[in-house]
């Protein structure tokens, strides 16, 4: 039987989103997004322009906002500070798997 | 539909309040959620908590649960004939479907009743884990899919429904990536959009090469005569073997950057990078032995002269 076959493409291949986009893919709403955004939580593109867009990145920090936010019932600034530290542990742990790729292991025996 | 006791999962009991359902729920959310958890299987007990709390923090929702009656956890089940009558608005298959999706289309829930209504649903987007190995990031896979998603028929009633399909994933992806499969997701309701399928790339631990980004990295031991004569070395890329020159005088630690021989994604080629490590052999023969010496008389190269140096004393006197 032959399987359907489907192209698994990049993020960036999406390009930027609108505030409703992102909306719609985090299940966020257009406030509570840009209460967010008014934290430093996410950045759009062009922060002085009318219509704001976003990278696609910014999906996979709205989607953890949201999940942050029902699961565990944090308001806007516990979100606010929750998805700092996130990010910063995730920085933490690209920068020490960089450096442990890096260093040689003992040889074996 | 395989029963589960959702009070058990929470640690409450069946005539706890609300307030201690609530407390019970954040407990336990605190220690197992996967973004702040360390316990080895956090998602799956997250997973079950969340489920529990789902149902249990909704009035209607609980009381509905309560009514089904009491089962033992894992056992196949029915609910009570007029039950359907009572809560649900649709019906259901209970053979192919979970507890949870029972209670999903209940109460305030999304679905359930709106299935029937005419507003455009968009589909839910779903995350799947996919390991491969660093040859098939390398070059580009083609990766089977297994999934079962819960849809809606015609009728509204809720299956859980296996999807099988093949997902061609680009070269260069790295671990810890994610690619998306547009429309591979949950289906949507009413003319809307489907959902789309996030596949989450990890890789499996490689023989030898290190995964750093898209760099690779890879120990190169070479005996010290090589180190200090230099030496023509093969050693393994992921597109062929290649020949390395090592200098003479090269020191342990060294890297040798080979470039655009890491993952090869377009505009982002990594680089692969050889770090020397010099091994001395564990035993040597007596004639091995002999040889060394004369070396140790003949050498001038002292590698602990900044560290033999003696540190002269700094007085106030004299």
């Amino acid at each position: 039987m032959k399987l359907e076959l489907a192209e698994a493409v990049w993020l960036e291949a999406r390009g930027t989103l609108t505030l409703v986009e992102l909306a719609e893919c985090s299940g966020l709403t257009e406030e509570e997004l840009r209460d967010l955004v008014d934290m430093g939580a996410l950045e759009p593109l062009d922060r002085e322009s009318r219509s704001w867009n976003f990278e696609p990145r910014c999906v996979v920090a709205a989607c953890t906002a949201s999940r942050l936010r029902h699961d565990l019932e944090l308001d806007t600034h516990g979100l606010s500070v929750a998805l700092s530290l996130l990010e910063r542990v995730r920085e933490l742990e690209s920068e020490l798997q960089r450096l442990q790729a890096r260093l040689p292991r003992t040889l074996p025996k | 539909m395989k029963y589960k006791d959702y009070y058990a999962m929470l640690g409450v009991d069946k005539k706890a309040s609300a307030e201690d359902i609530k407390k019970a729920y954040r407990k336990l959310a605190r220690q197992y959620h996967p973004d702040v958890s360390k316990e080895k299987n956090a998602k799956e007990r997250f997973q079950e908590v969340s489920e529990a709390y789902e149902t249990l923090k909704d009035p209607e929702k609980r009381a509905a649960y309560d009514q089904l009656g009491s089962f033992q956890p894992g056992q196949d089940f029915r609910p009570p004939p007029d039950w359907e009558q009572q809560f649900s608005r649709g019906d259901f298959h209970f053979e192919d479907i979970d507890l949870a999706d029972l209670f999903a289309g209940l109460g305030g829930g999304l679905r359930g009743g709106r299935a029937r209504r005419d507003r455009p649903i968009p589909g839910e987007d779903y995350d799947v884990t996919a390991r491969i190995t660093l040859e098939q990031a390398f070059s580009g896979t083609t990766l089977e899919l297994n999934l079962q998603m819960p849809e809606y028929d015609e009728q509204g009633r809720l299956h859980r429904v296996p999807r099988a399909f093949q997902a061609r994933i680009p070269k260069g992806v790295t671990d810890g990536e994610r690619l998306r499969l547009p429309g591979k997701g949950g289906k949507g309701g009413n003319g809307a959009r489907n959902g789309d399928l996030y596949l989450n790339i990890q890789l499996v631990p490689h023989r030898f090469f290190r995964v750093s980004g898209r760099n690779l990295y890879l120990d190169l031991p070479v005996t010290p005569w090589e180190a200090v004569l230099g030496a023509s070395v093969e050693i393994p890329t992921l597109g062929g073997r290649v020949r390395l020159s090592v200098r003479p005088g090269t020191q342990a630690g060294q890297q040798l950057r080979l470039a655009k021989r890491g993952l090869p994604k377009p505009d982002e080629e990594g680089d692969l990078y050889v770090i020397v490590q010099i091994a001395t052999p564990p035993s040597a023969s007596d004639r091995e032995q002999a040889l060394y010496r004369e070396l140790a008389k003949v050498s001038t190269f002292n590698p602990r002269a900044h560290i033999e140096t003696e540190v002269r004393s700094e007085t106030g006197a004299g």
